[in-house]
């Protein structure tokens, strides 16, 4: 176990060296130029333009950029913007925002995504099964967004039961909405995952036996049936984890969430590279230890797969 | 007040246990499965019964209701789409059909245990051995945690594992298929059962394992005096184990026999065309016998005797008329205790 943990983290770092670079190269080409944009629609002095472009290294060719942007890195210095805003800063602001948010979500789509689940698997073809069916593919197809303004307008706008947008980013009860709005699609995969897994392994000749044991239904269905079940639903949930921390740009858009997904989309419409590097450089990081994690507890959920 | 309890208490217990009622009896039990378009009769009135300590062999093809008559005795079968419409499954003398599913339960693997075909998927794959045995008393004697795991070390060492100790926490896949069997034996023998229902427990196994957890089986059964049905389509698994046959046919019984009885003299010509198809050293190089046909589709069963179009002494009367289970008798009509036929003709089978 111990050297397919460190196995796995030396093959993150040729990872994480590909996708930051791709991702630097990318912004760094992309059209625009942040600092000709600070002059706006005037006309720009020569000199000075040149000044702070040698400041932020921008003259420098894209290697040397690169390699200066990785040394900072190791100092945790993730760059300043245009602006002169540390970026770290920005992270620090926007990820606990974010994080709180993905935890909403994730708790949401997995405490009722599994209960719906269970149910539907385990009452397959009955009312319950097809209510789950309905609902879930209801919530498939229809956007995050009319979803978000739904329930901005019922329960906000309507009922009032909530300001239709969020006025403090770090307060949780303020982010309960956005996060159910936000889990709402994978709780409709989780559901059915459940529910496929469920009914699958109800047909199990270990439930049999379970059942032949004399075992109170309680505990076959928790220690038995749901053992065996959560193990796909388990890796859903996983990187599902990492999508949620990557921010959602819709939602938080329309809820005035100051998270992630808002701040790389800002970095973006004003070519701040350091900015964007910076968040997908976090969320790299956030990717490969979730996978790293998702691998673990799929050993721990299934003592049949074993990591040498 | 006391002795008054003894009393009381006592003559009851001693009912059950006078050997005369036997442990388990099954009186003309019907087994349907309902499915979309049609509905399948499993079991078409079975009656057998065990006592204490005596074995049971159930013999016959696949789909001829063997399993299915065992599950419901378990009372695991799938309901719906099963379904017992008539039929009585007394253990102890009481009608398990009429009792509450909480009192079914409190039976299952305490009086009434079952072993299963296949080990490896009828054991939970997630969860260590250790774990799942110890379930048995930790559920129905309500011990604890490490009690439990104590007990289940005990009953490893009893189904002889080695090393029993530093394998309890190991997973199934990580025995062989012999070790896992014992593993399933140690489960139904864990509470000391009356009954156990074996369902074909060697069939996934190579011929020495299997002799070995046949013996294995019989040797615990012996130790504790329990009544056991062994299912099985083997017929030289039986000869060695059983005391009687009961010989199975589309969800019928169409023999019954004290087991060796029933290889020296067949009464119906299913069984006898079972024997002949075993092949035999003395007749190498011959043409082995076989059945001509299929088992008859469930949901279509011939009328008269299930048996007809495979049988080659198959007359009118078989073709209209179900034969009931006849006693058969020697020649001269002394009774042959434990045997019966059902078929119109077993007088010509068993003594022509």
């Amino acid at each position: 176990m111990g050297r397919y943990v460190a196995r796995r983290l030396l093959q993150m770092i040729p990872v994480f060296i590909g996708t930051t670079f791709l991702i630097f190269v990318m912004v760094r080409t992309l059209p625009g130029d942040p600092i000709r944009a600070l002059w706006g629609d005037k006309a720009p002095d020569p000199t000075q333009l040149a000044a702070l472009r040698h400041e932020y290294g921008l003259d420098d060719s894209l290697w040397q950029q690169y390699l200066d942007y990785m040394k900072g890195l190791f100092q945790a210095d993730f760059g300043k913007t245009v602006g002169g805003r540390p970026v770290s800063e920005i992270l620090t602001d926007a990820f606990p925002v974010t994080i709180r948010l993905a935890i909403i979500a994730l708790l949401f789509e997995m405490i009722l995504g599994l209960v719906l689940g269970v149910f539907a698997g385990m009452k397959r073809g009955k009312i319950v099964d097809r209510g789950v069916l309905i609902l879930t593919l209801l919530v498939i197809s229809i956007p995050v967004f009319v979803l978000a303004y739904i329930f901005q307008t019922v329960f906000g706008t309507e009922l009032g039961w909530i300001t239709p947008t969020v006025q403090d980013s770090m307060n949780v009860q303020e982010l309960m909405l956005p996060g159910i709005v936000l889990g709402s699609l994978s709780l409709a995969y989780v559901a059915r995952l459940t529910r496929t897994t469920v009914a699958e392994n109800l047909r199990a000749d270990y439930m049999r036996t379970a059942l032949a044991k004399g075992l109170p239904k309680r505990r076959i269905v928790v220690n038995h049936l749901l053992r065996n079940s959560l193990i796909p639903v388990v890796t859903f949930l996983g990187t599902d984890l990492g999508a949620l921390m990557g921010g959602a740009i819709v939602t938080e858009g329309i809820f005035n969430v100051q998270g992630v997904g808002g701040a790389l989309y800002q970095g973006l419409v004003r070519r701040e590279g350091s900015t964007v590097v910076g968040i997908v450089t976090c969320l790299v990081f956030v990717y490969l230890a979730m996978s790293l994690i998702i691998d673990l507890l799929y050993a721990v959920l299934d003592p049949r797969i074993r990591y040498a | 007040m006391t002795t008054i309890d003894k009393t009381a208490s006592a003559p009851s217990r001693r009912i059950e246990d006078d050997g005369k009622t036997p442990l388990l009896e099954v009186r003309d039990l019907h087994v349907e499965f309902k499915t979309r378009d049609s509905l399948v009769k499993a079991v078409n009135g079975v009656n057998y019964s065990v006592r204490a300590g005596e074995t049971l062999a159930v013999l016959g093809e696949s789909g001829s209701g063997k399993s299915v008559t065992a599950q419901a005795i378990m009372g695991i079968l799938d309901m719906p789409p099963g379904r017992i419409p008539q039929g009585e499954i007394r253990f102890r003398g009481e009608d398990m059909l009429t009792m509450s599913n909480e009192e079914r339960r409190q039976i299952r693997g305490r009086k009434i245990a079952m072993i299963f075909q296949d080990a490896l998927s009828s054991l939970n794959p997630v969860l260590s051995v250790g774990y799942q045995l110890g379930e048995m008393f930790r559920v129905h004697q309500g011990m604890s945690r490490k009690a439990a795991k104590a007990k289940s070390i005990e009953l490893m060492d009893r189904v002889r594992i080695p090393a029993a100790k530093d394998r309890v926490n190991d997973y199934p896949h990580q025995f062989s298929g012999g070790m896992r069997q014992r593993i399933m034996i140690a489960m139904a023998m864990a509470l000391e059962p009356d009954l156990i229902i074996a369902d074909e427990p060697t069939t996934a196994l190579d011929v020495t394992v299997q002799a070995q957890v046949m013996d294995l089986l019989a040797e615990l059964q012996d130790e504790y005096n329990m009544g056991l049905i062994l299912i099985t389509h083997d017929l030289g698994v039986v000869a060695d184990v059983a005391d009687k046959i009961a010989l199975m046919y589309a969800g019928r019984i169409v023999e019954t026999a004290p087991v060796h009885e029933l290889y020296k003299r067949p009464a119906h010509p299913y069984t006898r065309g079972l024997l002949d198809s075993i092949p035999r050293l003395d007749q190498k190089g011959q043409e082995l016998y076989a059945i001509k046909g299929l088992p008859p589709n469930l949901t279509r069963i011939p009328p008269g005797c299930a048996f007809n179009p495979r049988c080659p002494k198959a007359q009118d009367i078989c073709r209209s008329e179900v034969p009931i289970l006849h006693p058969v008798t020697e020649q001269d009509g002394t009774d042959l205790p434990g045997r019966g036929s059902a078929c119109h003709f077993w007088k010509e089978t068993i003594h022509g």
